[in-house]
């Protein structure tokens, strides 16, 4: 421990349109990436299938990402593609090219018993309501989907707590549908648990109706040898709220893209992420907020801890504001703790805003190490170097752990975080 | 009665120009119930002193020594000189996020004693040192000086100093950034721990003001990782008219 702070801060300040010298309604583009070329994803079909919006937009906008039902209308992956370059295709289990035909995890429902939870064919006309893939891995799950199957919070509930237990029996590359509708003006949480093993390519759909407040916590608790890609895409209808927490600890490849678009006005997305990666683990969320509609408001705040040779993460943050989205209000961050040598972390927060008519949008991302100096002060009251660790890693996760408001779930993932960090060797 | 013994104290730092000695040969001895204070120019390697004294890595001692009663100091690791008794008020104290002052205190009380205080006289205690502290109540349920103001961040190490109860204190410009109000609520904690616990106090300073609250029996000059003067109380009042020319034209 000789070296001081190294923080890397890259902060950018919240911007409101009113302040900013330059901005224009025309908005601007604060991404780091969209300087560069097109992305090979984007193209005619990109425009036919896209949520609205697409037409007239530069293809290496988020708004140009091709969507389709269809997996052909993607092309083969090369790993070059814009939103597959940081995931190593190798160890993803051919969920891109497989038939996915394996048995499907396990699907159990716990917690309240004013739900219900029906499966549906694969044609039911529920599926791709709130839906559609925008990735060959989601396409792929979207056909080898045996039907879904279908939670339901009925309008008007109260206090709903539902617990989906998702448990993989198979290394068979597998595909997963799961629909959680959130009918108007029901309140729910949702815990969606991914134990066992898989090689699973999920899509889950959320329908969040008007006025209703869904939190969900997608948790991949799953064993060393699984490898999960699963697409999670919310419609948050006028006056909802969506809160959306994404706990990744287990698993060998982990690849969780949350996206939520609004679809009516004065409603709330929060997106939250934990993630904790351990040797040779590649833990990879990418996240879209689609602000579509007026007067919304959205945040995002995703931290991770990494320790051990090979830990690889990797956060992508899409915020889209389009022209039509006036009044918005949004800020997205991300945060990572490197403990240890032989980590790699990739934070890409990826803004863009297409009408100066907002309260305020802004981004942030740092990664650090571990810092001595933390270390140094508690350790000069006495504390010892471990319990000194573990007060800053868990106080730097707790953030994101009180998100959950869930006193049992929030005690298994202390837990969690303290047997991974008994496991550190520093 | 305790006693610590700094002598003949060498220390170093990696610089990027290479090794660059700081301390060049510091002796001290310091009792309890003792107060010296240090005084001297900025750069002369006053905070040195005391983050080697508590242990701080980046400080390399290259020769002479540091007890406590006896017992090697420098073979102890940072928490163990907590232990043993020894405590740094830091001229920059630290922010912890994601720690709160209320966790902070209870495992740094534990850790010190060895066992976990009583709950119940515990929250009593902490609650009535910050009040005497004039440090108000929701302090507790915040992060580990985050946030603190520069005064604020001062007065928490003096509450730590007051619920840890060190053998010895080393404050490191304790009184910068105090305002007249808070410098004297901060000296009646020191003077305090010192009736309480017998401490021994190291105060190092720039002013003479805290001096008039904190009576030192020793004052000592600091020039050039050097004590180049000691004397009573009384050289604290001729170093605040005359400033440090003397000693730095006798080096030069
Ligand atoms: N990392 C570093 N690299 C180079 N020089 C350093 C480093 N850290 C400390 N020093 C130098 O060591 C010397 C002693 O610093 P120190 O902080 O001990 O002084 P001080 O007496 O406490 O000063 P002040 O009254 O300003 O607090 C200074 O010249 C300082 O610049
Ligand atoms: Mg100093």
């Amino acid at each position: 421990m000789s070296e001081t702070t190294t923080q890397i801060p890259d902060e950018k300040a919240r911007i409101g349109a009113p302040s900013i010298p330059g901005f224009t309604e025309e908005g601007e583009n604060l991404s780091p990436l969209n300087d560069s070329a097109t992305s090979p994803l984007a193209g005619d079909s990109a425009k036919s299938h896209s949520h609205g919006g697409g037409e007239g937009v530069t293809d290496s906008s988020r708004a140009g990402r091709l969507t389709s039902f269809n997996v052909e209308d993607f092309p083969k992956l090369t790993g070059r593609e814009e939103d597959w370059r940081f995931t190593p295709l190798k160890r993803i289990g051919g969920l891109h090219t497989a038939e996915l035909t394996g048995k499907a995890p396990k699907v159990e429902l716990t917690g309240s018993d004013n739900v219900s939870l029906r499966t549906v064919a694969a044609d039911d006309a529920i599926r791709g309501n709130a839906f559609t893939p925008d990735d060959r891995v989601s396409a792929n799950s979207w056909k080898y989907s045996n039907g879904a199957q279908v939670l339901t919070i009925p309008a008007n509930a109260e206090d709903v707590k539902s617990v989906l237990r998702i448990t993989g029996e198979s290394l068979d590359p597998a595909a997963q549908h799961l629909i959680i509708v959130a009918e108007e003006n029901s309140e729910a949480m949702v815990v969606i648990d991914h134990v066992g093993s898989a090689v699973l390519a999920q899509n889950i759909e959320f329908d969040v109706r008007q006025g209703a407040r869904l939190r969900v916590v997608s948790l991949q608790a799953w064993e060393s040898d699984a490898i999960h890609a699963s697409s999670q895409q919310a419609s948050v209808a006028k006056d909802a709220t969506f809160k959306h927490i994404v706990v990744t600890f287990g698993g060998d490849l982990v690849r969780v893209n949350p996206s939520a678009r609004f679809a009516g006005e004065h409603a709330e997305i929060e997106l939250y992420g934990l993630y904790f990666a351990d040797a040779a683990q590649h833990l990879e969320h990418r996240l879209f907020v689609d602000h579509a509609v007026p007067n919304c408001k959205s945040n995002v705040l995703y931290k991770g801890a990494l320790q051990g040779k090979n830990a690889h993460t990797v956060w992508v943050g899409d915020v889209l504001i389009r022209k039509a989205a006036v009044g918005t209000d949004s800020y997205e961050a991300n945060r990572n703790l490197v403990l240890t040598d032989g980590t790699r972390a990739d934070s890409v927060p990826n803004l863009e805003i297409e009408t100066g008519l907002i309260d305020g949008a802004g981004h942030a991302s740092t990664t650090g190490r571990f810092d001595d100096e933390h270390l140094f002060y508690l350790m000069a009251r006495g504390i010892d170097e471990k319990t000194a660790r573990r007060l800053v890693v868990r106080g730097f996760l707790n953030e994101i752990v009180q998100q959950i408001g869930d006193e049992q779930l929030q005690e298994r993932l202390t837990d969690t975080i303290e047997e991974e960090l008994a496991t550190t060797t520093l | 009665m305790s006693t610590l013994e700094i002598k003949d104290l060498h220390v170093s730092i990696d610089t990027e120009q290479g090794e660059k000695e700081i301390l060049k040969g510091v002796s001290l001895t310091i009792n309890t119930n003792e107060t010296h204070a240090i005084m001297g120019p900025n750069g002369s390697g006053k905070s040195t002193l005391a983050s080697t004294i508590a242990g701080h890595p980046r400080y390399k001692v290259t020769s002479g020594s540091i007890t406590l009663d006896g017992v090697d100091v420098l073979e102890m690791s940072v928490d163990e000189r907590a232990k043993a008794g020894l405590f740094l008020a830091m001229q920059y104290p630290v922010e912890v996020p994601g720690v709160t002052m209320t966790n902070f205190l209870r495992t740094a009380k534990t850790a010190i004693d060895g066992e976990a205080p009583k709950l119940r006289t515990w929250t009593k205690d902490v609650k009535e040192a910050m009040a005497k502290l004039k440090i108000d109540a929701d302090f507790a349920g915040r992060n580990v000086n985050e946030g603190f103001s520069g005064g604020e961040k001062k007065r928490v190490e003096i509450l730590q100093m007051e619920l840890f109860k060190p053998k010895f204190a080393i404050l490191d410009e304790t009184d910068s950034g105090l305002d007249v109000d808070a410098l004297k609520t901060v000296s009646e904690g020191v003077n305090r721990a010192q009736d309480d616990n017998q401490m021994g106090t190291l105060l190092i300073t720039h002013y003479t003001r805290i001096l008039r609250y904190i009576k030192p029996d020793h004052v000592h000059v600091f020039v050039d990782g050097r004590i180049a003067e000691q004397g009573g109380p009384e050289l604290a009042d001729r170093l605040e008219d005359e400033g440090y020319d003397r000693f730095l034209n006798v080096k030069a």
